[in-house]
């Protein structure tokens, strides 16, 4: 299997006349976990869209190797949920694929805790629960690269400890996990590459050891204050 | 007028009614929703323009509608050789575009919303067009169907269309509306009233349905 790649050139992301992102240009393959950290409004939502092809570029290009978009699933910040049952919330990635549900469904709501929900209405889910079903629907057809958008912002203690460990066992699997953060301790917790992002400016992966002991200039401010 | 024979003539215009109405409204949801869904996902230049216009047709005077498919469906027009000209097909087929421009429109407001809502997950999950439609037609079914009754309501009162092309034909193309409207001329007031009473109870019926559904979906979603 070839491990995923993405190759970013010159790209821009722009909202009507405001450049949110970019020019970026880099290239990497992604570690098994890589925190993409920075400010608000720095541009880090856009960056995981624009990888991910929700956002296109106005200028310039991304490419991947060894993972189609197929093969990439995307968990916003918000998490979107259908107007139908958990269930189907659950089913409708396998149903679109022509493939058969019923065991993975059933398999991937008992991972994430929700199997007594099967049936409820998701947009009466709270908004950790709809966050939990968000994940598992991304997982269900088991992507090579995953995009988590502050996936466990919604989060109690228990929630937030169960979603990480799916995600380091997700990583050992082999899927690639992006995942943005504002928690420098989840970062330290489960990277083992972080992407820096500010002001729309990307900047290169750096080992989680690396940026943590001795952090680029651009980022020493932002972690000594938190 | 007997109470026997006013009866049976009520009936059959009633059922006569309900078929023009009902057939044109499905005909209308099944070209509408589809057509508004498309408008909702779909970006292309000329858009705007193109809702604007399907905003637009929704005022369209019926009476105007009537007499441009009369032109067309005589015998000396373009579509004379179907011979559909004062049949209830000419009245189902006036009515259709009467309420197509609404239906679709309304189905456009309430996908556009939902498609925002939706979007980035359906194009994450690699959703074709046509699955993106199907996906948003279902999820917003009880909202679509408000906008199909609210059509009906005007379909099975509208008169203008309907007897230009009609003809307001006994036992043929006479409905509750063009029947009102003969039935006072002639001052036969009773049949009148009698016939405008059964158009309330439709038109009462289609509000009920419609306070019934939103009622449904507060109390368990289907």
């Amino acid at each position: 299997m070839v491990a995923p790649r993405v190759e970013i050139s010159e790209a821009v992301v722009e909202r009507g006349r405001a450049r949110l992102l970019g020019p970026v240009t880099c290239a990497f393959a992604p570690a098994p976990i890589t925190a993409v950290m920075g400010p608000n409004g720095a541009g880090k939502t856009s960056f995981l869209k624009l990888l991910h092809g929700l956002e296109r570029p106005r200028g310039g290009q991304v490419q991947w190797a060894g993972a189609t978009p197929r093969e990439q699933s995307y968990v916003p910040q918000r998490a979107i949920v259908l107007r139908r049952s958990v269930r189907e919330n659950l089913a409708l990635p396998l149903k679109l694929r022509g493939q058969a549900s019923d065991a993975r469904v059933a398999q991937s709501a008992e991972r994430l805790g929700l199997t007594a929900l099967l049936d409820t209405h998701a947009p009466r889910l709270s908004g950790g629960e709809a966050q939990r079903l968000a994940l598992a629907r991304a997982l269900i057809t088991g992507p090579k690269v995953l995009f988590l958008d502050e996936p466990t912002a919604n989060l109690d203690v228990p929630g937030l400890s169960r979603v990480e460990e799916i995600l380091v066992e997700e990583a050992a699997r082999g899927t690639r996990i992006l995942l943005c953060t504002h928690g420098v301790a989840q970062a330290r917790r489960l990277a083992d590459a972080v992407i820096w992002v500010a002001g729309g400016q990307v900047h290169a992966p750096l080992g989680a050891a690396q940026f943590f002991s001795d952090p680029p200039d651009v980022a020493r401010q932002f972690l000594e204050l938190m | 007028m007997e109470t026997a024979p006013l009866i049976s003539d009520l009936a059959e215009i009633t059922l006569r009614s309900l078929r023009v109405s009902v057939t044109a409204v499905i005909l209308a949801a099944a070209i509408g929703i589809p057509f508004g869904a498309w408008l909702a996902v779909t970006r292309f230049g000329g858009r705007r323009a193109a809702v604007a216009v399907l905003n637009a047709l929704m005022g369209l005077p019926p009476v105007v509608v009537g007499l441009v498919l009369y032109l067309l469906l005589s015998r000396s027009g373009p579509l004379g050789v179907l011979d559909l000209l004062f049949t209830t097909w000419a009245m189902i087929l006036a009515q259709v575009i009467i309420v197509l421009p609404l239906i679709a429109s309304l189905s456009h407001q309430v996908l556009r919303d939902l498609w925002a809502e939706y979007r980035d997950l359906l194009v994450s999950l690699g959703a074709t067009r046509r699955q993106r439609i199907w996906v948003l037609i279902w999820d917003a079914r009880r909202s679509l169907l408000t906008a199909v009754l609210a059509a009906f309501g005007r379909a099975v009162g509208e008169v203008g269309a309907i007897l230009i092309v009609g003809g307001n034909i006994d036992h043929l193309t006479r409905v509750l509306t063009t029947a009102v409207t003969l039935e006072v001329s002639k001052g036969n007031l009773t049949f009148a009233v009698a016939l405008g009473a059964v158009l309330i109870v439709i038109s009462l019926a289609v509000s009920l349905a419609l306070h019934a559904l939103s009622k449904a979906e507060r109390v368990r979603p289907w």
